[in-house]
């Protein structure tokens, strides 16, 4: 396993595994991740994972650049890649409706089909959670099937109700609170993607497989969901 | 436990500590104190953590009344603060008395004030941390990010020590305005010779578009010309370069991943600099090697022990 250490801030260090998005990195990402904060241990301050990258935030009152430096190569000796604990499993509703997630019509335009078929190809496929990031608890999947991808909104909303699912790009993701997006949405999701009294906060984490089960607006209520329209909040 | 009751307040009047740390992967910014350098000195003051609970009251508009005889400190910027109608000069503890009110209204030097307690004021920890974040709803007196309002209480269950001041020696220099130390980052060979040269050569002025995030700087536009970069973790400092050739630097309450191309992170020290400076004015850039930065800010925080 190649890796790059580079240069970030006076006490962060970037650690480059890779140079191109794929679901094939997260075993290695996993592994390198576990082997870090069991070397750095309580001299880690954060560690910031993403598709290709892992920045070490290092306590400077316990290390030197180049002692954190010596850590991570020797955290990072004979790498092999973490295929076991592979992530948690999720199954997540998701109300698919216009009247919370617009731009299902504008997908179903571009694909030339029909809102359902749009619905069924989001929901049909697992995947992977590679990052989380934005906002707490907001995790970056995919992949999305490549023609489903749409880039972002021209003018991000000012204000995305919280449990909006959304696709950019080839990625899909949900929103864990209100927040202003530029996703392209296409229904909503009941479940409270980040609660301060759950244990590690966050219920999804890089490396989770995802899977969206459509459900109708009764079970999405039922569920404790919140069906107020997107432009009676904007 | 002692208690003062807020009579105003702005948005920009938050309860902060250090910040949030060990959540980063979750997506959980860090908050915290802008310009720590005065928060540790405020904490200081009053022989408490350095780390402590503070209000930071950016640009002024804040009052409060004492709700029995307090003992507290204020450094950081100058927003002419009064009690009772009598100036009260930052960089030291003091007494407000029950009943006395004590003001901040404006900007004189500076734009962040730090104002502390006894023990630090009291407020619930929401995930290691009581840094206010609006945002993420995390934080705060309630625990969830509120800003301090009219009406809140702030309460703190400490002691003082005997009134003390801040040497004058030891202060930040408010008017210092030597280049920012800028640790340079990978794709700073990825800019183009010219920009180079402008980044460390020319004046960068403080937008107006600015906040606990990130401050835009106006100048000459940057051209980055490498390959187009896929999302990576934000260091606190972080100075960004987005297609408009205008940095941004990152600040406590930044998103924690992001994929535009970065000059380099600012040191901590320049940060507390930057975090008093108000839009318009004008900084430039000076590279600074990691090992030398990280030396810096070691020798540093030696002024805090005693």
């Amino acid at each position: 396993m190649s890796y790059r250490i580079e240069t970030v801030a006076i006490d962060c260090l970037m650690v480059r595994l890779f140079d191109a998005i794929d679901e094939a990195n997260m075993p290695w990402m996993l592994a390198a991740s576990q082997r870090l904060r069991a070397v750095f241990a309580g001299q880690l301050v954060d560690l910031v994972p993403s598709y290709t990258t892992l920045m070490v935030h290092f306590d400077l009152l316990q290390l030197s650049p180049d002692q954190a430096r010596t850590l991570i190569r020797e955290a990072l000796e004979n790498l092999q890649p973490d295929n076991g604990s592979g992530g948690r499993q999720h199954e997540i509703p998701v109300w698919y409706d216009l009247s919370v997630g617009p731009e299902l019509s504008l997908l179903a335009e571009r694909c030339a089909t029909s809102v359902a078929d749009i619905v069924r190809r989001h929901s049909e496929r697992e995947y992977q959670v590679f990052a989380l990031g934005f906002a707490p608890g907001f995790a970056f999947m995919g992949l999305v099937e490549e023609a489903l991808a749409a880039p972002r909104l021209a003018t991000p909303r000012k204000r995305v109700a919280a449990g909006s699912v959304g696709i950019a790009e080839r990625q899909t993701a949900a929103y864990p609170a209100v927040s202003p997006g530029g996703w392209n949405l296409i229904g909503r999701t009941p479940s409270k993607l980040f609660d301060r009294a759950r244990d590690g906060y966050s219920l999804l984490q890089p490396g989770d497989r995802v899977r969206f089960v459509a459900v109708d607006r009764a079970t999405f209520i039922n569920l404790g969901g919140d069906d107020t329209p997107l432009e009676a909040l904007a | 436990m002692s208690r003062l009751s807020i009579e105003a307040s702005t948005p920009l009047c938050l309860l902060q500590d250090a910040g949030r740390f060990g959540v980063r992967h979750l997506g959980v910014t860090q908050g915290g104190a802008l310009d720590w350098v005065s928060m540790r000195w405020a904490n200081w003051l009053l022989g408490n953590p350095g780390e402590a609970a503070v209000v930071e009251v950016t640009l002024g508009g804040f009052s409060l009344v004492a709700e029995q005889d307090c003992c507290l400190a204020l450094t950081g910027a100058d927003l002419d603060a009064r009690i009772d109608g009598e100036p009260l000069k930052p960089w030291s503890s003091f007494t407000l008395n029950r009943g006395q009110r004590l003001r901040l209204n404006q900007p004189l030097q500076g734009a962040r004030a730090y104002l502390a307690a006894p023990g630090g004021f009291v407020a619930p920890q929401v995930l290691g941390s009581c840094a206010s974040v609006v945002r993420e709803e995390l934080g705060g007196l309630d625990g969830l990010g509120s800003a301090l309002a009219k009406g809140h209480q702030l309460e703190y269950r400490g002691t003082a020590p005997g009134l003390k001041t801040v040497p004058e020696g030891l202060r930040p220099d408010l008017t210092d305005n030597s280049a920012l130390d800028l640790v340079l980052g990978a794709q700073i060979g990825d800019f183009s010779g010219i920009s180079l040269f402008e980044a460390f050569n020319r004046d960068w002025t403080l937008d107006s578009r600015a906040d606990r995030m990130g401050m835009r700087l106006l100048g000459p536009a940057l051209q980055y010309q490498g390959a187009p970069m896929i999302s990576e973790g934000i260091p606190l400092g972080a100075v960004q370069v987005p297609p408009d050739g205008q940095p941004i630097v990152l600040l406590n309450d930044r998103q924690t991943i992001g994929g535009y191309p970065r000059l380099g992170a600012l040191t901590p020290l320049a940060l507390a600099r930057l975090a008093q400076l108000l839009p318009g004015s004008v900084v430039r850039f000076k590279p600074v090697v990691q090992e030398l930065a990280w030396q810096q800010q070691r020798a540093f925080l030696q002024r805090f022990v005693a």
